[in-house]
């Protein structure tokens, strides 16, 4: 009779290790795609701002150094990305950058009425704020995700198989610098320096 | 929060995986007993005859069950298509305008937010806002909003609403839902076509067959006729009840989604403020829409009543959850409550 139990109390064992570890292996690899799809949505965006910048640039000639930001947040974002996934800190760091250049020059363009009221740069705006979405939701999701993992890798009884379904915590995207986004205050009154 | 959704997102796939299966197969039991029943009564009716009138057409039950196998069958993998068709709907392939190319940008970003494939995105040229989801696997769903969403709802709001729907997406909720609308329509069809048979059947040859039927026979006609009579309503109650709780599940879904939940309420209170019907959107498919399209007054009321009948949750209600969300994560965050 006892070893009826004995075996019962086996099986159910097996079944949950093998339930703990298939869940281990999923969330690992729900949170790589993740990954990959910040991935995706940060190339779209440093495509589409070469563009962006080649559309303003004209009539923006008053602005150049919020556009050279933006340009050289760019090709630094895409030089750190180029590096690889392992690289997780320097491509967030290089990318929060662009985005605070990018939301500056956002700014600006709602500063000049004339430039808004061109329906190309309305159009621009709307392409602009739609890859700052997406690439912010794109960080959500991995950022939800990898919490997930984490979290399950940790709770106490899912830990006894971590270590051996080689789960290891996943680095979360930060946002940091938020000295980055704040809007810089530009003079227009012409008045000298003091 | 976010452990908690995902704990009960898979069992909430699970379930909607499990409902799908078991909605089929009541159908096709439903027919199976139409076949087979009524073949059964026909042999009880006719059991006192004599052996070369004696009817027992063995054939019926089979034939039954296969167009009740076939029309589910049917019914599965063509209901996005007839759903949508059902609205006309169009595609937004090329968008033609500034605020369709949004449309299509803030799909797209829920998308991601959700973490599901791009869905197709369609329009429904009906001024009143309302929207659903469609479709049997988040691979390949559609998301369609009415014309007047578009133009009532800013970037946000529009948003917060196709969250939800993606929400319902990814839930499977859509693949239960959609089935269901299907079949409903599948019976309401069948229903008006057989009632006229009925009708045609009873003004010819029904007064020359007064056999004698047995107490048996002559009780289980009447639960067979009251089958044919009472399947729509059964079938629309069934979308009542499996309609109501998810409405709930998807706005906190949305909310994870867009993390605005004010955004939605926002939306929420627009859409229960131009409280006109959505005529392009019939009772069929009133259960998939984020809005009762019917434009009862029911949704306004909490009681038990509407509780029963409606097939969305009180608007009221669902705001006020909404706002409680957005308060907590304004709190949460130090900014100002509105």
């Amino acid at each position: 009779m006892s070893a009826w139990i004995l075996l019962v109390l086996l099986v159910v064992v097996v079944l949950w290790v093998v339930a703990a570890y298939n869940g281990l292996v999923s969330l690992k690899n729900q949170t790589l795609n993740a990954f990959k799809q910040i991935d995706v949505q940060l190339k779209r965006r440093h495509d589409l701002i070469p563009n962006l910048v080649n559309a303003v640039r004209g009539a923006m000639d008053f602005e150049k150094d919020t556009l050279e930001a933006v340009i050289q947040a760019r090709n630094q974002a895409v030089n750190v990305n180029a590096a690889g996934p392992e690289a997780v800190k320097q491509i967030s760091h290089a990318e929060n950058v662009l985005s605070g250049a990018l939301s500056r020059l956002m700014v600006v363009v709602e500063r000049y009425p004339q430039l808004k009221a061109t329906a190309n740069i309305g159009q621009l705006q709307e392409e602009l704020t739609s890859t700052e979405n997406k690439v912010a939701f794109a960080r959500q999701l991995y950022n939800d995700t990898a919490t997930q993992y984490n979290t399950k890798q940790q709770q106490f009884p899912t830990s006894l198989v971590a270590g051996w379904a080689h789960a290891e915590r996943a680095a979360l995207w930060e946002i940091e610098d938020t000295a980055e986004r704040v809007v810089p205050r530009v003079d227009l009154s012409m008045k000298p320096k003091t | 929060v976010t452990e908690e959704t995902a704990l009960t997102l898979f069992q909430q796939q699970d379930a909607n995986r499990r409902r799908t299966v078991w909605l089929i197969l009541c159908f096709v039991l439903f027919f199976a007993w139409l076949g087979f029943g009524g073949d059964y009564i026909y042999a009880l009716s006719t059991a006192h005859a004599p052996p070369a009138q004696q009817h027992h057409v063995w054939w019926f039950g089979f034939v039954m069950l296969g167009i009740g196998g076939v029309l589910a069958w049917y019914a599965y993998r063509t209901g996005p298509e007839k759903v949508l068709w059902a609205t006309g709907a169009e595609e937004v392939i090329e968008p033609a305008d500034a605020r369709e190319k949004q449309l299509v940008n803030v799909v797209e970003e829920m998308a991601i937010a959700a973490g599901v494939p791009r869905p197709r995105i369609w329009i429904v040229p009906d001024p009143d806002p309302n929207a659903f989801a469609t479709g049997n696997a988040p691979e390949h769903a559609h998301v369609a909003v009415t014309r007047g969403l578009i133009d009532l709802c800013d970037r946000d709001e529009l948003q917060a609403v196709i969250g939800h729907e993606l929400g319902h997406v990814k839930n499977l909720d859509v693949r239960l839902m959609t089935t269901l609308a299907a079949l409903v329509g599948a019976v309401l069809l069948i229903r008006n076509g057989t009632s006229r048979i009925f009708a045609s059947g009873r003004n010819g040859d029904g007064r020359g067959r007064r056999s004698n039927l047995g107490p048996l026979a002559g009780i289980l006609l009447v639960v067979w006729i009251l089958s044919w009579i009472l399947a729509p309503l059964i079938a629309q109650l069934l979308a009542v009840a499996v309609s109501r709780k998810r409405e709930y599940l998807a706005d906190a879904m949305g909310a994870q989604f867009t993390r605005n939940p004010l955004a939605l309420a926002r939306a929420l209170e627009k859409i229960e403020a131009s409280g006109a019907p959505t005529t392009r959107l019939r009772s069929g498919a009133a259960h998939m829409c984020i809005a009762d399209p019917l434009g009862s007054r029911l949704g306004r009321q909490d009681g038990r009543l509407a509780d029963v009948l409606a097939t969305h949750p009180p608007m009221a209600k669902r705001i006020a959850i909404l706002k409680g969300m957005g308060y907590a994560q304004l709190k949460r965050e130090g900014g100002a409550i509105p």
